[in-house]
């Protein structure tokens, strides 16, 4: 069918279609999950927001399930590096998880306010730090991880959690916490009315400056001040997956040489400005879907300029650059390749028309109204 | 290669919340087919009744079902945290096995339960009793793909070692997904799962008969759950002797751990009820045996022999003497020496290539292991007998005891006098925990049977940890132990609560509680 070069291509494709199908949705929820204590006043009104994405989210966050599946599948080094050596991090980011669930599901179920409060703020951190972390691995995967692989191609981590919270990756969390909450608000905006509507107008107001401002700064750093590491000797494309098998030279390039290299990659930071930007520009009117589907646009554009940046890397090694892992080299097997795709073409579809037909049976905007009315079956 | 305390530790981390995460799947398994068989009872007769049963039973698994998802995402974080080089030498299959329940049943399951849940006024009735039939298939699919995953660590079929890779490599998937072992636990875990939602159900139910309160409700819900129950535990049983025989022919070593077997006896062998197993002597104490039963059940035939520990230790000691010979050509190989006659001299061998490897333990270079050392790497095939024998008797005889249960709630319901049976409901009350108890004691058999390897006969389990600290495990066990027994607390109370509360919780108007004075 494929060959094994063209598959592997492919999924490269897939997984950033997995990726950026969960910061878009996911990506919503945890920004609704942050607002909720700031923007929620009343008991009453914390209950529109949660419901604005209560019947939704957990088919949500099948997709950051699914990343993680995808991963372990398709570039199952990455998946051990990546989780093993960012032990801690990975750990916490779980830990923030766990938050999740319990906080939709039990608040409602006890009426007392001290109850109801103190789940509120679980659902914000849990919904807060996720993005943070998530965006601090971001930045460190721009910049490289210190990691290395013995003969048997078990990998080593040589550096700590504390290591990772450099400048620029803390930058890179803001931005991620930023990214999720300005469309969280946007979301909230789209699918509520009177003062919560207008809370999430005045977010959408204030956020979007300070996001571009963050992004603007992140995107200047990457393409000034980080260096690229180049490939100077590889084997096939389509050989046997060993990353021992290449030469890399740490500094050998930066992220600008690579997008002069190839100036149709320059669409990806383009969209992610011009989408940003417009769904402030529209959000802060009375545009809720034309502004939500911008914003989409801009996180898009956001994924795909550190996926083309990295590009063919996946993980890059900072100290031991050899060991770094790239689409070419890090992948499983052709014949799993092909029996993912097939799984992937099949099912697909299928979610995303399920998916949609639950979001018809749901949509509409919440009102305090038919929260009132429905107390004891909505959450 | 790794200190002995990360190997302890990870596996401890990996055994408790893998355990913990067992205490809500086999729940949600069996609620979410109970309520699809209430809700397809309301829309055939269209009695309020099993509506209001639907939405009481529906909160249960509710609470539940919340802390399935939070545990359930520990699991999948924790193969690539905890059992790195596990990842990387066998992703090619495990991983896309994952990511299919992902695909197929995740998606399923979390979709439809919010439609489950804030659905009932936006769909028609027909719909929403579609919609509570998917999420109990998506739930039921997720364990069948996880049970695929695991069949295979038990029986890896359909994978060859790729010398060039230094890993596992799928080369049918059709043999991984027909694995009989996986077949036959995926069923066996269903249905057990479908006896938990039983026993759930009937022993709140007693409770409510018991204290004759909301009888209506109560009755059909009881009878409801010992009509599935009976049905489900003798799936249980009828495919947990399955088990055995699919163990007789491709886990030995497991089969004869369970039953204390050291020596191989003439056929047919002997089912041991009871006795006190000695490891360091290799013998039972005190053991009293049911002629035939094992020979029955392991080779359904009665002139096949059952072999002993002894005797596969033995077969050991040559697997290793020949995974040592893999390892040495596979370093050759390794080495840039492609001659033909070491790799044929490989291909010889790699069966045995993970027998070698348990070698690493003692020896970082395999090949230069001595005959002492040989000898132990073979003790260590063996796995901890007294532990497998008692786990797997506590699991068999809750599972008897359940069979009287659902046999007796069966028929008493059938005859029509079951709330009378004062003595039956309260053993029904009693006998609430006994799923878990057989749920949990099965995959400590099936896990702990299996040591030393994470994947039977191919990987060692001290070769699969990450290169992690003691430090950094002692971190996580720590967050898992203190999130795990808060989440724990609130979620016994919360599911307390509304047992209580009963179908009252619903405020209909129509339950006991609310027609008291307020």
């Amino acid at each position: 069918m494929f060959d094994y070069e063209t598959i592997r291509l492919i999924w490269w494709v897939f997984i950033g279609v997995v990726g950026i199908a969960f910061a878009l949705t996911e990506g919503f929820d945890f920004g609704v999950g942050t607002l909720l204590p700031f923007i929620g006043k009343t008991d009453v009104e914390r209950r529109v927001i949660i419901n604005t994405v209560g019947a939704t989210w957990e088919g949500n966050q099948v997709w950051l399930v699914l990343l993680g599946g995808a991963i372990f599948a398709i570039w199952p080094a990455v998946y051990a590096t990546l989780f093993s050596g960012l032990y801690v991090a990975m750990l916490l980011v779980l830990f923030s998880l766990f938050f999740r669930p319990a906080a939709f599901d039990y608040r409602s179920k006890i009426e007392d306010p001290r109850w109801r409060n103190s789940w509120d703020w679980s659902l914000f951190i849990g919904s807060t730090l996720p993005p943070v972390l998530l965006g601090v691995l971001v930045g460190n995967l721009i910049l490289g991880l210190p990691f290395h692989f013995d003969q048997d191609l078990r990998s080593f981590y040589d550096g700590s959690f504390w290591a990772l919270l450099s400048p620029f990756a803390l930058l890179c969390g803001v931005t991620g916490l930023l990214l999720t909450t300005f469309h969280g608000a946007l979301f909230l905006k789209w699918r509520s009315e009177g003062v919560i509507h207008q809370r999430a107008v005045n977010t959408v107001n204030a956020l979007g400056p300070m996001l571009l401002i963050a992004l603007t700064a992140a995107t200047v750093w990457v393409f000034v001040g980080i260096d690229r590491p180049e490939i100077t000797q590889m084997a096939a494309t389509d050989a046997p997956s060993n990353p021992l098998h290449k030469t890399v030279i740490a500094h050998g390039a930066s992220w600008l040489h690579h997008f002069m290299t190839y100036p149709w990659m320059w669409l990806a930071p383009l969209t992610a400005f011009s989408g940003i930007a417009l769904a402030w520009l529209l959000g802060k009117g009375e545009s809720r879907t034309g502004a939500f589907v911008l914003s989409s646009l801009g996180i898009t554009g956001v994924a795909l300029t550190v996926g083309f940046g990295l590009f063919p890397f996946l993980l890059i090694s900072s100290t031991a650059p050899g060991s770094s892992l790239t689409l070419w080299d890090g992948t499983s097997s052709h014949n799993t390749l092909l029996l993912g795709f097939w799984i992937t073409i099949i099912f697909l579809p299928i979610v995303l028309l399920y998916t949609r037909f639950v979001y018809r049976v749901m949509w509409g905007s919440v009102t305090e109204a038919a929260v009132l009315k429905d107390s004891h079956t909505l959450y | 290669m790794f200190g002995d305390d990360i190997v302890m530790l990870s596996r401890m981390q990996f055994g408790l919340t893998a355990l913990y995460h067992f205490l809500f799947v086999p729940l949600t398994l069996g609620m979410t087919f109970i309520l699809g068989i209430m809700e397809s009872v309301y829309v055939m007769t269209g009695k309020e009744v099993y509506k209001d049963m639907v939405k009481f039973w529906g909160k249960l698994f509710g609470i539940n079902f919340a802390m399935g998802v939070t545990t359930g995402l520990t699991l999948e974080f924790q193969f690539g945290t905890n059992w790195a080089y596990y990842s990387h030498y066998v992703g090619d299959i495990f991983g896309p096995i994952l990511a299919a329940e992902g695909w197929m049943a995740f998606f399923l399951e979390s979709t439809f339960v919010g439609l489950f849940f804030f659905g009932w006024d936006r769909l028609s009735k027909v719909q929403h009793l579609a919609v509570t039939w998917l999420l109990a298939v998506g739930t039921s699919l997720s364990a069948l793909w996880i049970l695929i995953a695991n069949g295979w660590m038990q029986y890896p079929v359909g994978a060859e070692f790729n010398y060039e890779t230094l890993r596992m490599e799928m080369t049918s998937f059709a043999d991984v997904f027909f694995n009989p072992v996986a077949q036959v636990k995926f069923v066996h875990t269903v249905a057990a799962g479908y006896v938990t939602g039983s026993m759930f159900v009937l022993g709140i139910s007693s409770w409510y008969l018991l204290n004759k309160r909301d009888i209506g409700f109560a009755r059909r819900s009881f009878s409801i759950a010992s009509a599935f129950g009976l049905a489900s535990i003798l799936s249980v049983i009828v495919l947990g002797d399955e088990s055995g025989y699919t163990s007789g022919e491709t886990q030995k070593m497991k089969l004869a751990a369970i039953e204390a077997e050291w020596d191989t006896h003439p056929a047919p062998a002997g089912f041991t009820v009871f006795g006190l197993p000695d490891q360091d002597n290799q013998k039972t104490d005190m053991a009293l045996k049911i002629p035939y039963v094992l020979g029955l059940i392991a080779t359904r035939s009665i002139d096949e022999e059952v072999k002993g520990l002894k005797d596969l230790r033995e077969d050991s000691v040559q697997r290793v003497e020949s995974g040592m010979v893999a390892y040495d050509n596979l370093q050759k190989l390794r080495a840039g020496d492609n001659s033909s006659s070491v790799k044929q001299h490989f291909d010889e061998h790699k069966a045995d290539l993970g027998y070698g490897l348990l070698l690493k333990k003692y020896t970082d270079k395999v090949i230069d292991a001595d005959a002492a050392t040989i000898q132990k790497a073979a003790n260590d095939t063996i796995p901890k007998v007294a532990p497998l024998f008692w786990t797997f008797r506590i699991m068999v005889a809750c599972g008897f005891i359940m069979l009287f249960i659902f046999a007796m709630t069966f028929y008493y319901c059938a005859t029509r006098v079951a709330d009378q049976k004062r003595w039956l409901l309260r053993m029904a009350v009693w006998c609430i925990p006994l799923p878990w108890i057989a749920a949990e004691t099965g995959w400590f058999v099936a896990e702990v049977g299996r040591q030393p390897w994470t994947i039977s006969g191919v990987l060692p389990t001290h070769m699969s940890v990450s290169s992690l600290s003691a430090g950094q495990l002692w971190f996580s066990i720590g967050g898992f132990a203190l999130f795990y027994t808060i989440l724990l607390i609130i979620e016994m109370y919360l599911m307390l609560k509304y047992v209580r509360l009963g179908p009252s919780s619903l405020h209909t108007g129509r339950y006991c509680l609310e027609q008291q004075p307020a």
